[in-house]
This record gives structure tokens, C-alpha cells and sequence, in this order.
């Protein structure tokens, strides 16, 4: 059994659905993130597991205990917030012994605990500072510990580091990650950050409308992207429009050229349209024998220095793709013919329609 | 440039002449008591006065317990509206304005009237109860000054976040409102319970028709009765709202500015 169990979860606001149709079940130690664009109740969901939202509908159970309509002070749950939320009225020490001292420990606990955490986050000597004496990235750190300091059952992060600068947050964000490994504690991170959710998470839940798109390890979620939002919102994509000419080889024709897909194209009938995406990594200016191959005109040439990012026209799709420099052999110019291959597994015939 | 300085400068000398020129004029005034020479006679009377000391007690006693009340009430509704009824604010806003339309004569009137000793609720029908009376009174008076002051706190911090990381923690709504709302808040309920004080120590019109042997009742008794001890008072009040300040800038001070 998962050790924090999400059925059927759904949120609506008046005749706003926020959140549908959510199942997921996290196991003990794992790293969840939810990552879609703002709006797509990737936060409303994480408030509901938090307890700062009722859902409308499903249940919430954690380590086997319902906790749907529990107050928040009853769920054993650690929240890190966007904007830090530590108590500007508490030195640092103080804000990490809070959640301690409202569970009346001892204070011959609270002391070492205290400085427990401190040493965890790497910031032994500020316990008597105030957070306003501190940058954002030592307060999300103080929060961290603050939240760590009850030794809660799940720990939930809010975009903790959108309020950071991209120095900050990369460095943050692999501590947060080795924290989280080193206590085994089970997390789940809200994020609009792919980067963030790629690097960090055992497993990502992309969300859109309300709505669960696809729930994979940040492998599967690149490479094997099942609807045409994952493909376009995790990494960059060029997304084709294909004619299903055999489904059973998964055999497809992109602007009258014939391609074949890593396999069969589940429910699609001969003359269907079909999203095909491609990842720009996967397409070289070179083709080999057994690979795909589709020719079109160089519409495009950017010369970025050490890549050189090309777009080829095929008739009405185009093809974006980056070579590495090489100051042997030039870059096509413009107007020229090229071909551009791929393998069979680059091709990703996404769910839905197919218009490009 | 040069222009606006000098312009900036003439606002700063009118202003000062308009407020200081009446305050050293009534200081002088105080001090001329003893024919031919300057002295502090008119203050030595006030001071030693017992009435003077017992309507300033009566008074100082009755803001403080003014300000308790009303920092009990204001702070958790204000509170209460910033977090989860933000719909009801223009409702309370207008509710804690109108002490300020409708006259203090108006509101007694209507006390006397409706808690007279023959009533339901006769709250004149003992000293005791007449102290309540106009401690409720004077909560009503100086209730604008302090919502507004607890608003406009509540309004600097963020409210809902900080109650919800309270929350996740385990706090209960006592614990969040006395450990991490009000410490936040402290600066605004503090200029809240000073222009209370600064209120209450002054108010006449209540304290006179219910009776009470208040500061406000004795200033005008004195006012209409003694030439030189009045100004006294005026300068004695003035440093008490002074003290009251320099007490609010120093209590209202961050925690580890001093470091």
C-alpha cells in the first residue's frame, strides 16, 4: 500500500473545477513533483493534501490514515511556502523550535534538535538572527528546517524556490533534494520549473486544467511524453502533423514523406491524423541506412557559436534542430537542400488529433 | 531647484510658527503666576491638587482597561476579516467609522436611555457598572482610530501565509493569534492604544454625563475657574502625549536593531 494515497480527488470553486479526477500514490521516501503551468491546480491539489483546502470530492490518506478532513495542525505534515513564512517576530532558533514547542517537548530536546537542523541546512551560527538579517535563500533554508524540525510524515513544497535568483536556486535546490534523500522523507515539490522537476523528482505528475496529463520518472516524462501538452510544455519540441498509413508497423507519412514510430500506433486506423513529436537532440543533418529520413529546404540558419541551431522546411511542417559547430565542415546556407535523419524511437506519435 | 528649497523651507516655518507659536506663548503664560517673575507655581498647585491626581488616576485607568477592551475585540475581527471574510471588510470599515458622525452627546443620550437604572440592562444603577458603561463607551469612541491602526498592520504582513505555516506546524488559532499575529502587529496595535489613551484622557462630553469624576470634567472645571493653572495642565497634557510617543517609537523598535 502507497504511504500517501490520493483517490479521486477533486476541487471546485462555485462553477470553477480546479482539480479532477486525481489519483496518485506516493511510496515511502519517494520524490513527487507537480509541474504545469500556473493555474493548473497543481497548488490547490497540494493545499488539499496540506489541509488548507477541502476537497469537493476523494480521499486523502497518509501512511494508512484518513486524513481528508483533518485540520492541518492534525496531519503530521511539514509546508515550505514560496515566500518563506517565517514569523518575522522569532529569531532563527525560534522559528525552528516553533512546531516543537507547540507540541509542549522538552525544552532538553528542543535545544539539540534546534541545533540539529541548523547543522543540517548548513547554518549552525544564525540561530539568533532574524530573518529580515537574512538572504532568500538562508530564509528558504530556515524553512526548511523549521518545517524538517517536527519530523513530519510528508513534506510538501510550494515553489519554494521561484522567489530565488537561478544561481541560488540551483544550488538550493540540489540541497533540498540531498535533505530529502538523507531523511528518507516522503516529499511532494510543486513546481512550473521542468528544470527543477526533471533534476529533482523520483517521479513527476504533469498537470493541465485541473487534470493529470501524464505521471512518470522524469526519463520517461522527456523521452516518452504520452499527450501533446507534455511534449510541448516538458522541453523543447517540433511538433509534426502525421497520416497514420499503417498503424500496425506504426507507419506514418509527415508531408508526404513516409516515416516509420518505435511500433504499433494503439487505435488509430489507416488515415488518421496523429501529433508526431520530435526532439530537436534526436535530429541530426545526417542519415543512416534503416533510420528515418525527410527532406526539405534550409529556411533557417543561427549561428550561436559552439551550436548551430538550423530549421528545415519540409512542406507544412518544419523541423528545428541544433548541430554542434564545426569550423571543418560549414553549415548549410539557406535555400539548400538537405536531408535530416532519425531513429524510429525518436519518433513520439502522441495521444489525440494531430493537426500541427 | 533652488525654488522649491526655499518654498519647502517657508512650509517648514509656517508650520513650525502655527504649532509652536500658541505652545511657547501657553508655556510663558503658565509661568507668570507669581507677579513680576517667572515660576512654576501653577504647575506645584496642579500637581499637588488630589483632584488632579485622582481624575488623572480615574482617567489613565479607564484608558488602559479602554485599550485592553478594545484590543480584544479589534485585533482577532480584524484579523478574522483579513483572513477569511474579506467580503464583510467595506461592511466593518463603515460600522467603525461612524463613531466618528456620530457625536459622543448622541451616543450617551442613547446609553442613558437604553441602559438607564430602570431598564433591562441598568448599567447606571452602580458606580461599578457606570465605569463599564463608559469603558464601552470609550472603546465605541476610539474604535476608528483603532481598526484602522490593527488594519493597516494586519495589511503589512502576510496574514494567511503565516497562519497556515503556523498551522502546518500544529498551532491552534490562540497560539498563531498571541505568539505570531499579534508580536507582528505590535507597532499598529501600540499606535492604536496610544490615540486611545490620547482619547480617553481627554474626553469630556461622556464622562460628565454619566458623572464620572474623569480628567476631561476636571480640565473644564479648572479651565472655567482658574486663570494660570489651566495652561499648566495644557503643557502637562502635552508632555504626556510626548512621553506617550517616545514610549510608542521605542517599544515599537524591530527585535535585533540594536545590535
Amino acid at each position: 500500500m502507497a504511504f500517501l494515497d490520493i483517490e479521486s480527488l477533486r476541487k471546485s470553486f462555485g462553477s470553477h473545477v480546479a482539480v479532477e479526477h486525481f489519483e496518485l500514490a506516493v511510496a515511502r521516501g519517494e520524490f513527487v513533483s507537480f509541474l504545469g503551468p500556473s493555474g493548473c491546480g497543481k497548488t490547490t491539489t497540494l493545499r488539499m493534501i496540506a489541509g488548507f483546502e477541502l476537497p469537493s470530492a476523494g480521499r486523502i490518506r497518509i501512511d494508512g490514515r484518513e486524513v481528508t478532513h483533518l485540520r492541518p495542525n492534525q496531519r503530521k505534515v511539514g509546508m515550505v511556502f514560496q515566500s518563506y513564512a517565517l514569523f518575522p517576530n522569532m529569531t532563527v532558533a525560534e522559528n525552528v523550535a516553533f512546531g516543537l514547542k507547540v507540541a509542549k517537548r522538552p525544552a532538553a530536546e528542543i535545544g539539540p534538535r534546534v541545533t540539529e537542523m541548523l547543522k543540517l541546512i548548513k547554518l549552525p551560527e544564525l540561530g539568533g538572527r532574524y530573518p529580515y538579517q537574512l538572504s532568500g535563500g538562508q530564509q528558504q533554508r530556515v524553512a526548511l528546517a523549521r518545517a524538517l524540525a517536527i519530523k513530519p510524515e510528508v513534506l510538501l513544497l510550494d515553489e519554494p524556490l521561484s522567489a530565488l535568483d537561478a544561481k541560488i536556486r540551483v544550488s538550493l535546490r540540489e540541497e533540498i533534494r540531498s535533505v530529502q534523500r538523507d531523511l528518507g522523507i516522503t516529499t511532494i515539490y510543486v513546481t512550473h520549473d521542468q528544470e527543477e522537476a526533471l533534476s529533482m523528482s523520483d517521479r513527476i505528475v504533469v498537470m493541465n486544467e485541473g487534470r493529470v496529463e501524464q505521471i512518470g520518472t522524469p526519463v520517461e516524462i522527456y523521452n516518452r511524453p504520452r499527450t501533446r501538452f507534455v511534449a510541448s510544455f516538458v522541453g523543447t519540441l517540433n511538433i509534426l502533423s502525421g497520416r497514420v498509413v499503417d498503424a500496425a508497423t506504426g507507419r506514418l507519412a509527415v508531408d508526404g514523406q513516409e516515416i516509420l514510430s518505435g511500433g504499433a500506433i494503439p487505435g488509430a486506423q489507416r488515415g488518421d491524423t496523429r501529433a508526431v513529436a520530435l526532439r530537436p537532440e534526436a535530429v541530426s543533418l545526417s542519415t543512416s541506412p534503416g533510420h528515418n529520413r525527410l527532406s526539405g529546404t534550409v529556411e533557417e540558419v543561427n549561428f550561436l557559436g559552439a551550436i548551430v541551431r538550423i530549421r528545415v522546411r519540409l512542406k507544412e511542417s518544419a523541423v528545428s534542430f541544433d548541430t554542434f559547430n564545426n569550423p571543418n565542415v560549414p553549415p548549410p546556407g539557406r535555400g539548400t537542400t538537405v536531408a535530416i535523419g532519425f531513429t524510429r524511437e525518436d519518433v513520439l506519435v502522441l495521444e489525440g488529433g494531430g493537426s500541427a | 531647484m533652488r525654488h522649491s528649497r526655499i518654498g519647502s523651507w517657508l512650509a517648514i516655518a509656517i508650520g513650525t510658527i502655527y504649532f509652536l507659536v500658541p505652545l511657547l506663548c501657553t508655556f510663558e503664560f503658565s509661568l507668570r503666576m507669581r507677579r513680576g517673575e517667572y515660576s512654576f507655581d501653577a504647575y506645584r498647585i496642579v500637581l499637588s491638587d488630589p483632584q488632579f491626581q485622582a481624575t488623572f488616576l480615574y482617567s489613565t485607568a479607564l484608558a488602559l482597561a479602554t485599550i485592553l477592551v478594545g484590543v480584544l475585540l479589534v485585533v482577532p475581527t480584524a484579523y478574522w476579516i483579513q483572513l477569511r471574510l474579506r467580503r464583510l471588510r467595506p461592511v466593518v470599515e463603515f460600522i467603525t467609522l461612524l463613531p466618528l458622525v456620530i457625536p459622543a452627546i448622541v451616543l450617551v443620550f442613547g446609553y442613558l436611555r437604553i441602559y438607564n437604572s430602570s431598564s433591562l440592562l441598568p448599567f447606571t444603577a452602580s458606580e461599578a457598572a457606570t465605569n463599564l458603561l463608559l469603558t464601552f463607551g470609550y472603546v465605541t469612541l476610539a474604535l476608528p482610530y483603532m481598526y484602522r491602526a490593527v488594519d493597516t498592520g494586519l495589511r503589512s504582513i502576510d496574514v494567511r501565509t503565516l497562519t497556515e505555516a503556523a498551522e502546518s506546524l500544529g498551532a491552534h488559532w490562540p497560539t498563531i493569534l498571541l505568539k505570531v499575529i499579534l508580536p507582528n502587529v505590535r507597532v499598529a496595535v501600540l499606535s492604536g492604544a496610544f490615540l486611545t489613551f490620547a482619547i480617553v484622557i481627554g474626553e469630556f462630553t461622556m464622562a460628565s454625563l454619566l458623572d464620572r469624576p474623569a480628567f476631561g470634567p476636571y480640565l473644564q472645571l479648572m479651565g472655567a475657574n482658574r486663570a494660570y493653572e489651566p495652561s499648566a495642565l495644557a503643557i502637562i497634557a502635552f508632555l504626556v502625549t510626548w512621553a506617550s510617543m517616545g514610549l510608542m517609537q521605542l517599544l515599537g523598535r524591530r527585535p535585533g536593531d540594536g545590535r
